[in-house]
């Protein structure tokens, strides 16, 4: 891999402040750098560190389940591990996070002030290195700080956790274990397309293809929509997971701070798909429908026809198709309708989904009424287009999550923010790999280095004003095509200060304003 | 008396006015208190004086009903179902009737549910799970009385608390949700009720966790809309909140308990009966002689295991995976069946045979350990891990999601699922079949499943009763996985004895 080489970012020392720091924003404290020194991490204690509750671990299972059944699939295993091993390679992640990875957007976006407060210093983070060891309770005074660690540890990815009551760093020394607990986390959804194998037939396990993306697609919209209008929550951040998923984190103030009781009903809210494998039917609701299954109803009927009867095609086997008649209400309906199908099988979804009306209208079954059979179709349609969440990532304030732009280690692709406001156009494909951004970076490089020489040569006289324009260096992710998805943050991370501030300033006020 | 300090005195003064000399023998002058409503939110601390006789006395009575009531939890029974059940019981120990009733003990009654309450927020304030539990319980118990109090009276209640006012949806506003307001009210309006007569309130949502979590209410921006007939809800969950400010306070205030050694041996004693009743398994005195569980008799041994093990069992077979909380259920299951450590990894290393050694190492034999206390944290490995679940613990746990085998079957699993599966483990009496099904319906999960133990071991429960002399000890009631495995293991092995020191297969 020769952008791994190049001798630009390797020259770079280590411990370099953020290219973009501004020298105020520079660890002035020799304090914070000797702390961060004598708590590196020893691999061999990775294991001790693990001393969490299961339920902590739940986490990391539920994530290496996303890598496991990748394993388990029909992949070639000779390929495999060299593929996996590529985009985690030492020295493409020491570029990375040398040169890409934005710290500045993150520790603004967790930090809610412009110079670091409780919110960053006591933020858990959780490195998973190369080797599988996973390192928790980390934290850091400073972007500078974590950015030193991460091209240090060369992680293969690193988690966020909540924010503690004292520095996740310190939580030995304390002589009461109750003065270490977590205060305050985003409100966390994960999506994962796992949850949806039963119902795709496209592909299964880790794959995925632009049909199942659908999937997400119609996810995002129905939760997003509910968060905005119902719990009236604004600085909602959706990221790709890097493969098959998304990742929301609800950013607002009343959102962070709430306990596992108000998060469990947010998870409850949303969630409408219960039971295991043996429970048949997955949507039970009463009637009236509630407002926001009705405004879900309504967003994922547009995508029915289309994303699930004509792409999916999900109940052309028979086997499938007789899960479909297990749904449906009376008796003397479903046996025309199997008659049907053995006669003619492998029909198309679109054409089964009509029969079921068409036969129901000649009056097969004089038993069932109109209603009955409506509802069966609308939690049919639920069914197969409702989100399905994971839920218990949401209903733990100290659950932990992959942060934003981090490097999927299977796929390589960086877990970029997804604009929900064009969710229908994002494309997994699309996005960058890691390896694609270095060698992006290293084609301009090329680039302006020719053009810069070329215009030396055509005017030595303008010398001058030339070397204003080099101060402005570029920093690296904006050559790339990691650009529009940091700007994106940046842009979500201001609009999220904004209100932080003035909610800041509301509160420092108070009832009387302070005279000057 | 016990003194708490965050308690109303008329006159907190008072006490320095007092000469040295006097402050000793001064009688402290405590506001007299008037119950006059029968729910009570136990916001101020009695202050009369009790012989150390009533103390305990009432004390032990309001344990009993809690207790009772604890139990209906435990057997599932729906709230109408408790509130039967529990009439009689309220009325022995711990009468509290209406105003209207004009009963001539009515202050008393009302004195003594005041005191009892706060005895035992003493007793049971000193650890966070004895704490969690008594909210739960008083919560129970408050939701119980709140519901059959006399409607005119529960709203005098209301009315005379401040926190629970809350603003009205507006006309205009409710005109304009109409439509909302009536779909998210489950079940309609009711019979006879018009939408005009109903009245709405408008609370963050924050208030109502329970409420939004259902889709009880409608939310817009952030403010639920509760219905007027929900106010119960609100009302529970103010009365839950301030109990568990108030238990955090007493927990503080306890070690500067003002008082000489007559009290704390009662407190004490108090909250160590109010231990659960045992549903916990210890493996080390149940295990018989010639059970002898390794990793490869599992599928032998497999005939044995109730329905929810079997299925996981049977579900780790066909995929040769399971997910998370199946592992834990399952692992935790073997472990008490004295299956090793050693032979539970080797057991499980087979069972996922589509997985690679290092993922396996890496994935999954962490959490086994975890499970056995082998690694984790100190308390941990102290504990040994975690007890096998019983059936309790399966039956209130979140249902299981796609893709996911764990739980409880008779609850996870819809009749018309349940049955085949039933059938295919051999069980076709038409007549048990369908009492598992009223049983199901009713919610008695636990008793579908000794339903179905009884009808597997007829012959043998029948052998061991006659031939064994096996009492009623013996054959409770099942309320433990293991324990279900332990009597069907004893019940197909009657007679047999290993040999000392000799090794032998299971069938």
């Amino acid at each position: 891999m020769p952008h791994a080489i190049s001798p630009e970012p390797t020259t770079e020392p280590s411990d370099a402040v953020l290219p973009d720091a501004p020298a105020s924003d520079a660890p002035s404290d020799p304090a914070d750098m000797s702390g961060d020194d004598t708590a590196a991490p020893v691999l061999g204690a990775a294991e001790s560190d693990k001393e969490n509750r299961l339920e902590d671990m739940f986490d990391t299972d539920s994530d290496d389940d996303e890598f496991s059944s990748s394993a388990a699939k029909a992949e070639p295993s000779t390929t495999k591990p060299a593929q996996s091993g590529k985009f985690s390679d030492p020295g493409i992640m020491k570029a990375f996070y040398q040169r890409l990875f934005p710290y500045r957007q993150l520790f603004q976006w967790l930090n809610h002030s412009p110079v670091p407060t409780i919110d960053f210093k006591h933020r858990e983070f959780a490195f998973t290195l190369s080797n599988d060891a996973y390192i928790r309770y980390e934290s850091f005074a400073s972007a500078d700080l974590l950015r030193k660690q991460c091209i240090e540890l060369l992680p293969s990815r690193f988690e966020i956790g909540p924010v503690y009551s004292t520095n996740p760093r310190e939580r030995k020394t304390l002589r009461k274990k109750s003065a270490f607990r977590p205060l305050a986390k985003e409100l966390v959804f994960d999506i994962d397309m796992t949850d949806y194998d039963e119902i795709r037939t496209c592909c299964t396990g880790a794959q995925i293809c632009p049909k199942c993306w659908s999937f997400i697609t119609m996810a995002v919209k129905v939760v997003d929509v509910a968060l905005r209008d119902d719990f009236g929550f604004k600085h909602i951040l959706w990221v790709y997971s890097g493969r098959r998923g998304a990742h929301a984190w609800v950013c607002d103030r009343r959102a962070r701070e709430m306990d596992d009781q108000k998060r469990r009903s947010v998870a409850g809210y949303l969630e409408l798909l219960k039971g295991g494998d043996g429970r048949g039917k997955k949507v039970n609701i009463k009637r009236p429908l509630h407002p926001h299954l009705q405004r879900s109803l309504k967003i994922l009927r547009a995508h029915f026809q289309t994303d699930i009867l004509a792409e999916q095609n999900p109940w052309e086997e028979d086997e499938k198709a007789a899960h479909l008649l297990d749904l449906l209400p009376d008796k003397a309906l479903t046996a025309a309708l199997r008659k049907k199908w053995d006669s003619a099988p492998h029909r198309a979804s679109t054409s089964k989904w009509a029969d079921i009306d068409a036969l129901a209208a000649t009056g097969v079954a004089d038993k069932l009424d109109a209603t009955q059979l409506k509802e069966a179709k609308q939690d049919i349609l639920l069914e197969y287009t409702y989100p399905r969440l994971d839920a218990e990532v949401s209903k733990k304030l100290n659950h932990l999550l992959k942060s934003p732009f981090c490097v999927h280690p299977g796929t390589g692709r960086v877990c970029v923010p997804i604009d929900v406001a064009k969710v229908e156009d994002f494309d997994p494909f699309e996005v960058p790999t890691v390896t694609q951004l270095l060698d992006q970076i290293d084609e301009w490089d090329k680039e302006h280095v020719k053009a810069e020489e070329g215009e030396a040569e055509n005017d030595e006289a303008g010398g001058a004003g030339k070397e204003q324009e080099k101060e402005k260096k570029l920093q690296d992710w904006e050559k790339t095509n990691l650009r529009p998805y940091v700007e994106y943050f940046r842009s979500f991370v201001n609009e999220l200060l904004k209100d932080e501030k003035t909610a800041k300033r509301e509160r420092e006020e108070g009832g009387d304003p302070m005279e000057f | 008396m016990i003194r708490q300090d965050f308690g109303l005195r008329v006159d907190p003064k008072r006490r320095s006015n007092l000469s040295a000399k006097q402050r000793q023998w001064g009688e402290p002058e405590w506001q007299q208190q008037d119950y006059a409503h029968r729910l009570n939110f136990y916001t101020v601390p009695p202050t009369a004086d009790i012989s150390l006789e009533e103390f305990e006395e009432w004390a032990i009575a309001r344990l009993k009903v809690l207790s009772e009531l604890e139990s209906c939890a435990f057997r599932n029974r729906s709230p109408e179902e408790t509130a039967t059940y529990m009439a009689p019981i309220l009325e022995k120990h711990l009468p509290l009737h209406s105003n209207s009733s004009r009963s001539s003990t009515l202050q008393g009654e009302r004195k003594k549910d005041h005191f009892s309450h706060f005895i035992l927020r003493l007793a049971f304030s000193s650890t966070e799970d004895l704490r969690k539990r008594y909210a739960r319980l008083e919560t129970q118990l408050f939701r119980l009385r709140y519901k059959d109090d006399d409607t005119r009276e529960r709203q005098a209640f209301i009315d005379s608390c401040d926190d629970l006012k809350w603003e009205k949806v507006g006309d205009e506003e409710k005109r304009e949700l109409s439509q909302e307001l009536k779909d998210a009210t489950p079940g309609g309006l009711g019979p006879g009720r018009r939408f005009e007569d109903e009245s709405w309130f408008k609370v963050d949502w924050e208030r109502v966790p329970e409420l939004v979590e259902s889709r009880r209410v409608f939310l817009k921006r952030g403010m639920a809309y509760v219905p007027s007939r929900e106010q119960s809800s609100l009302v529970v969950a103010e009365f839950t909140r301030r109990l568990d400010q108030a238990l955090e306070l007493t927990a503080r205030a306890i070690p500067r308990l003002d008082e000489d050694d007559r009290l704390t041996p009662i407190l004490h004693h108090l909250s160590q009966s109010f231990t659960a009743p045992d549903t916990a398994y210890s493996t080390a005195d149940a295990l018989p002689g010639t059970l002898q569980p390794h990793a490869a008799n599992i599928d032998s041994l497999s005939q044995h295991f109730p329905l929810c093990m079997s299925h996981l069992h049977k579900t780790l077979r066909q995929n040769s995976h399971l997910k998370h909380f199946g592992r834990l259920q399952y692992t935790l299951f073997l472990k008490g069946l004295g299956l090793s450590l050693e032979d539970c990894i080797i057991f499980w290393r087979k069972s996922f045979r589509l997985i690679t050694d290092e993922k396996f190492a890496k994935e999954y034999r962490y959490n086994i350990r975890h499970s056995y206390g082998d690694v984790g944290g100190d308390a941990n490995r102290r504990g040994r891990g975690y007890t096998p679940y019983s059936c309790q613990k399966l039956l209130t746990e979140a249902l299981p999601g796609p893709g996911q085998a764990h739980g409880c079957p008779y609850r996870t699993f819809s009749p018309d699922n349940l049955i085949p599966l039933l059938q295919g483990m051999g069980v076709q009496d038409q007549s048990v079949l369908k009492g598992v099904r009223e049983d199901v319906g009713k919610q008695r999960y636990h008793i579908a499943c000794n339903r179905v133990f009884e009808y597997a071991h007829k012959k043998e429960i029948k052998r061991a009763k006659d031939d064994f002399g096996w009492g009623i000890a013996e054959l409770d009631t099942i309320s433990h996985p293991n324990t279900y495995f332990k009597r069907s293991f004893m019940l197909k092995h009657l007679g047999e004895e290993v040999p000392k020191g000799e090794k032998m297969d299971t069938d």
